[in-house]
């Protein structure tokens, strides 16, 4: 909502002094340049009330100083236009500026006549846009200035030609002063869907007034005798206001008086074309609407002044009907009704929308929203039927957005339009059309009404709104800071009476009457957010609250915290991705699809479908940084990832599952790297966070290698392999289609379920360092492909026993072949040599002791042999 | 050279039969002489060892001439005694400072040869980065632990009554419109989505510990957008919520306020003003005002609506509270000086690694 200070000023005139400047013609010999966007440029009163308007709740978005846009351009008449001698383009014209002294200039346009009054910049004026205009000839012809295009003054009109001026404006006069164009202000404002009021500069200024405690009045619209309709049936009774004529001869029938609150119309005669005048169309070009026809700008003049939508149908196009009655009614539309509105749309409707209907029940207009095109004012139209209606906001709201038609009318009824505001709109309306000299008021009104919400008197608390605002105003004070904006304190509210002494201000509760242009105020807190609001939120003092906890993360907050700390210390670097995935993007990642959730109303399809893992997101991070030379990334990410849940068991409720699976996920990603990097990285990962019993188990993992990919254990016995998360190398087929370079190293795992993990952790006992020497062995073992290292590792870990106190795989001799004819099992296996260290904690182990656990680790290693499988292990002597 | 070789000194004892004490004297200098001379001439340990060997050994002049001594009569015994003793004496000494000159020489010499250039480091050196979203969103959990609050969390998928029901967003109501939600397509129609707030978590958190309740939730969130420089589907919040008795809109703006100077800095102010919220009543927007004078708007809050907390099972005459919230992204978008926010989501190393 735009609001301009001189239309402000209107209903509350003291408001300019008010908030601290002169009310006289201020900027003359302003500097002349365009309207400036810089707020620094505008007056110390615009920032004033900007800064009141802010506090007010109505956030000034823009402060734009206008008139500043010409200097010292005066009414000229024409005398003379002559050809010039040396060119076709331009004439010369002769023009009085009121000097005595006739003037010639050299002119690029042809549209004005001897006599007309034309707008002239002579040397040293200055146009729109900053430039000056100097005494020059052209092509050798003098020319004494310039006379001026609509554009060049920053007014509304074709760019064509030069602006010509009403008759009568007085010659040598400054065009500013003629046009009534004084300097103003545009305050473009940010309206909150609860301030109905504010959509009109009358409720902008009512506000305001209230906060500056200076007067509001809404003027008495002055209207010459109402003229008596010539066109249509004789009046049928006398319920006019003006006490002459009859209502209009139109019937009205409510068949939605849920939907309609009412229905007021009244008649405009000798409707004639004409042009709107300047005043008139700068103020809604400032406001930000386009100027059509006299009757439209005055019907969107009075609903940016008013707030109070209004349409005006042409009276002679409403269908007759055979008796003679012209009908509109309200109802709500049939399915796939069609309606061809304004705007030259043909539209179908439904049910949900309400239309204006003629006799024929033939929609002439979706209701509150636009008008139809059957009915549209036009040159032609000799009488206009001018309707004020109120319409639900729901309903409103919903057609509107339905039919992608946000209208500056649809916007003011789907915050609620002032039920009481439009009789008054409407002698506005006729006001205005009088003044411009287009149309006169017929006598009678004609107002039907439907239900509008009922409104109750609400019960204000003095100690709910110290309460709730920290503040310690009496009844007398809130009702000051209400009433200014409408609110009334009923003084004999049985509340206000109970508990009140003479004065009233030790009054506990106040009785407060809502103004019917705020349909949003219902209840107590609605009350005291306005008391908040007059009273300024800048000026209740701040309290920092104490209250009894002591602040903090949780331990698993923390141990997340920890995760991504210890990753970013080996040197990884956290990647935020997307979760919306395309139809496709998890097949193509070597995932099933089926459990995916998927996006109903997608914006675009490559974003429908929710991940059910952070592959694909973090490849496509990969292939973008590859794509930039950017090699051998190494990133992780945590995020959260959705599936459907598993196929419950016939009978299991399915209330329970209110919400899909929704998981935290720690990926990590090693570009250029093989499989055993992103191990190690889980196992320390695990170390890090108190987990000893971690292990990676072979078997072929969805989208990775399927020959370097296993699933995470931890804890094992409690979690079923698989379950948390997998391990590997991106399946080269899948890096291949990408265009992607192998190998990628991988780590995915359910985040939740390692911290659940670590959460259960016994907390762990502290084991002294012994204080006795400790004894290396050195074992090599030929250990079959097919069996782990780890199983070798686990099995010496057991026949060690307590006196193992630490074991570190240190070689590994890939392809090991036939030496000295000992037995080959082939070029897949490979020596494993292992350090174990012995100790005790209560002695130095004997040489004989070492040697029987060394035994015994060999024993058990290759114990895990298994010959007729073509498993063996055997220690490799020397 | 005038001093005379070792050789010619030896040929000199052997001619002469009848060696005088004076003689052997001179010899002895000359022996003196020499050694020094050849041990000072050594330039590498055996080199030293060898020039010692034929000064100091078995088959010497000198051990020649104490071998002789034997038959020399008693006077002269002593006398050529006392003569070799300080001749060998002076010669270990030349001997052993030569030997601590080479020693040192030599240790030189292999540290020379040790040398390492500490600039030929190989490889890029790089370390890893938090996101910068990670960044602001720690430094503001920080903040607001410091000020007594906890950090709470909920689901990303939510129903339709957390995100809008419970939050006083009646069914059908148009302020659910503003928020351009996405539907997730699960149970019911529009009934399960994914969270276009973080205030869900406050009903999850009112709904399931009772008052007094200090928290702040940090969270993704959603919205039906078309992503751009200052837009993404994708974002994140951070929210707080303080439910306790006699809470009131000047509690918020003190907690505003302190957070402002505690996150920003000295110097840093805030106000509120007026705006609107279905799910606060007073609602207010939150700016903060820089050093130099100049205005950032921040965020939404308000008083928890009473229909929010009666939703949530609190009763509105006994507890009140406030809530405010903010977008992360943005914030770490001024904190960084980033001008785009599709920069955040790229996963650019180019970009990670400057922060």
């Amino acid at each position: 909502m735009k609001v301009l200070l001189s239309w402000l000023k209107e209903f509350a005139p003291e408001l300019e002094a008010a908030a601290g400047g002169s009310s006289g013609s201020a900027g003359r010999g302003a500097v002349a340049t365009s309207s400036g966007d810089s707020p620094a440029r505008a007056s110390a009163v615009g920032e004033k009330l900007a800064d009141q308007l802010s506090d007010l709740g109505l956030s000034v978005e823009e402060l734009t100083h206008l008139g500043a846009a010409f200097k010292d351009i005066t009414v000229a008449q024409v005398l003379n236009l002559r050809s010039h001698p040396n060119a076709d383009r331009i004439q010369l014209v002769d023009v009085a500026d009121g000097s005595g002294q006739p003037r010639q200039v050299c002119c690029g346009a042809f549209n004005m006549s001897v006599g007309d009054l034309v707008p002239l910049a002579s040397d040293g004026s200055v146009v729109a846009g900053g430039m000056e205009i100097k005494r020059r000839k052209i092509r050798g012809e003098w020319s004494e200035g310039m006379l001026c295009s609509p554009t060049e003054l920053e007014l509304p009109g074709s760019d064509d030609g030069i602006l010509i001026l009403p008759q009568g404006t007085p010659l040598g006069a400054d065009l500013r002063e003629s046009l009534n164009l004084q300097d103003d202000i545009l305050f473009d404002l940010e309206v909150n869907p609860n301030r109905p009021d504010a959509m009109s500069v009358a409720g902008v200024a009512r506000d305001l007034a209230a906060r500056l405690k200076v007067p509001f009045a809404i003027p008495e619209p002055k209207i010459s005798e109402p003229r008596i309709h010539s066109g249509g049936p004789a009046p049928s009774s006398d319920l006019t206001q003006s006490g002459a004529g009859g209502p209009p001869p139109v019937e009205i029938i409510l068949h939605e008086p849920e939907f309609c609150g009412h229905f007021t119309v009244r008649m405009l005669v000798e409707v004639t074309p004409g042009i709107s005048p300047p005043w008139l169309t700068r103020r809604l070009l400032a406001l930000g609407m386009r100027p059509v026809n006299p009757l439209v700008d005055i019907s969107n003049f009075v609903m940016l002044e008013l707030g109070q939508p209004t349409h005006a149908f042409d009276f002679d196009l409403i269908p007759t009907a055979p008796d003679g009655h012209k009908i509109l009614a309200v109802r709500m539309a049939r399915k796939s009704e069609q309606l061809k509105t304004l705007d030259g749309t043909e539209r179908t409707l439904r049910p949900a929308d309400g239309v204006i209907v003629d006799c024929n029940d033939t929609a002439l207009s979706l209701a509150g929203v636009m008008g139809g095109a059957s009915t549209e004012i036009s040159d032609s139209t000799k009488t206009a039927l001018v309707e004020a209606a109120w319409w639900d906001p729901m309903t409103i709201s919903r057609t509107s957005r339905r039919h992608g038609l946000r209208s500056e009318a649809s916007a003011r009824f789907e915050r609620g339009v002032d039920p009481e505001i439009a009789e008054l709109a409407l002698l506005r309306f006729a006001e205005l059309a009088e003044k411009i000299g287009v149309a006169q008021l017929a006598p009678g009104l004609t107002k039907t009404q439907g239900l509008l919400p009922t409104r109750e008197r609400v019960t204000v608390r003095v100690d709910r709104v110290n309460d709730m605002l920290g503040l310690e105003l009496d009844a007398e004070e809130i009702a000051g800071w209400l009433e200014p904006m409408g609110f009334e304190n009923a003084a004999d509210s049985p509340a206000a009476t109970a508990s009140s002494t003479a004065s009233g201000s030790t009054a506990t509760a106040l009785a407060i009457s809502i103004p019917t242009w705020r349909l949003d105020c219902e209840t107590e807190i609605d009350i005291i957010e306005e008391v908040a609001r007059a009273y300024g939120y800048s000026r209740i003092p701040k309290v920092v609250p104490l209250f009894d906890q002591i602040g903090g993360l949780s331990a698993r907050q923390k141990l997340r915290h920890k995760v991504a700390d210890f990753l970013v210390g080996l040197g990884l670097s956290e990647v935020i991705s997307l979760p919306f995935l395309a139809p496709g993007d998890l097949e193509i990642s070597g995932e099933d699809s089926d459990p995916a959730l998927r996006i109903s109303n997608p914006l675009v399809m490559e974003e429908s479908v929710l991940r059910t893992t952070l592959r694909p997101g973090m490849l496509k991070i990969v292939a973008y940084n590859q794509a930039r030379r950017q090699f051998g990334v190494r990133i992780f990410e945590l995020g959260h990832v959705f599936s459907k849940p598993q196929p419950q068991p016939e009978g299991a409720a399915d209330a329970k599952a209110d919400l899909p699976v929704e998981t935290e996920y720690l990926a990590v990603l090693l570009a250029d790297a093989e499989a055993k990097e992103a191990v190690k990285i889980w196992l320390k990962l695990c170390l890090s966070l108190g987990i000893s019993d971690s292990a990676v188990q072979h078997s072929s993992q969805s989208g990775l290698h399927p020959t370097r990919s296993g699933a995470l254990l931890a804890n094992t016995g409690k979690y079923k392999p698989g379950h948390l998360g997998s391990v590997g190398e991106i399946d080269p087929e899948i890096l291949s289609q990408l265009d992607m370079e192998p190998p990628i190293a991988w780590l995915e795992l359910d985040l939740g379920r390692l911290l659940d993990i670590v959460q259960s952790q016994p907390q762990r006992g502290y084991q002294a360092p012994t204080r006795f020497p400790s004894s290396d062995v050195d074992l090599s073992f030929l250990v079959s492909a097919d069996i782990p290292a780890d199983d070798v590792r686990n099995a010496l870990l057991a026949a060690g026993g307590a006196n193992l106190a630490a074991i570190e795989l240190f070689d590994i001799f890939p392809g090991f072949k036939l030496v000295d004819g000992k037995q080959v099992w082939g070029d897949r296996a490979r020596s494993l040599a292992f350090r174990l260290r012995f100790e005790a904690q209560d002695r130095t182990l004997t040489a004989a002791e070492v040697a029987e656990l060394r035994q015994a680790c060999i024993t058990a290693a290759e114990s895990l042999s298994e010959p007729d499988k073509g498993l063996n292990v055997e220690l490799r002597e020397g | 050279m005038n001093e005379p070789t070792p050789e010619q000194s030896k040929s000199a004892q052997f001619t002469s039969a009848q060696p005088t004490l004076e003689a052997l004297r001179l010899e002895l200098a000359e022996l003196t002489q020499a050694a020094e001379h050849e041990f000072n001439s050594a330039i590498s340990s055996p080199q030293l060892q060898q020039a010692k060997t034929k000064h100091l050994g078995k088959s010497s002049r000198l051990a020649a001439i104490r071998g002789g001594i034997g038959s020399l009569d008693k006077q002269m015994r002593r006398e050529v005694g006392q003569l070799c003793n300080a001749a060998s004496h002076t010669i270990e000494v030349a001997l052993e400072t030569r030997q601590a000159e080479l020693l040192k020489l030599e240790r030189s010499t292999q540290l020379e040869a040790e040398s390492v250039d500490l600039t030929e480091v190989l490889g890029e050196i790089s370390v890893g980065h938090f996101h910068i979203i990670t960044q602001t969103r720690r430094a503001l959990e920080d903040v607001f632990c410091g000020m007594g609050y906890q950090v709470a969390e909920g689901p990303e998928i939510e129903t339709e009554w957390h995100n809008f029901g419970a939050l006083n967003f009646p069914q059908g109501h148009p302020a659910r419109d503003m928020y351009d939600t996405l539907y997730v397509d699960w149970g019911k129609p529009m009934s399960t989505l994914l969270r276009t707030h973080t205030s869900p978590v406050q009903v999850r958190t009112m709904t399931s510990q009772p008052p007094p309740i200090a928290v702040v939730a940090p969270g993704r969130c959603f919205r039906r957008d078309t992503a751009d420089a200052t837009h993404m589907p994708v974002f994140h919040q951070i929210e707080g919520l303080l439910i306790d008795r006699d809470i009131s809109l000047g509690h918020l703006a003190g907690t505003i306020e302190a957070f402002t100077s505690a996150f920003f800095g000295e110097g840093f102010t805030s106000r509120l003003r007026p705006s609107y919220f279905p799910f606060t009543e007073p609602s207010a927007e939150f700016d903060i005002q820089r050093p130099d004078g100049s205005w950032l708007e921040l965020g939404g809050s308000g008083m928890v609506h009473p229909n929010v907390l009666e939703a949530c099972g609190i009763d509105p005459q006994e507890w009140s509270g406030f809530a405010f919230g903010f977008g992360i992204d943005r914030l770490a978008m001024i904190r960084y000086g980033v001008d785009d926010l599709r920069d955040l989501w790229t996963g650019d190393m180019r970009f990670l690694k400057q922060f």
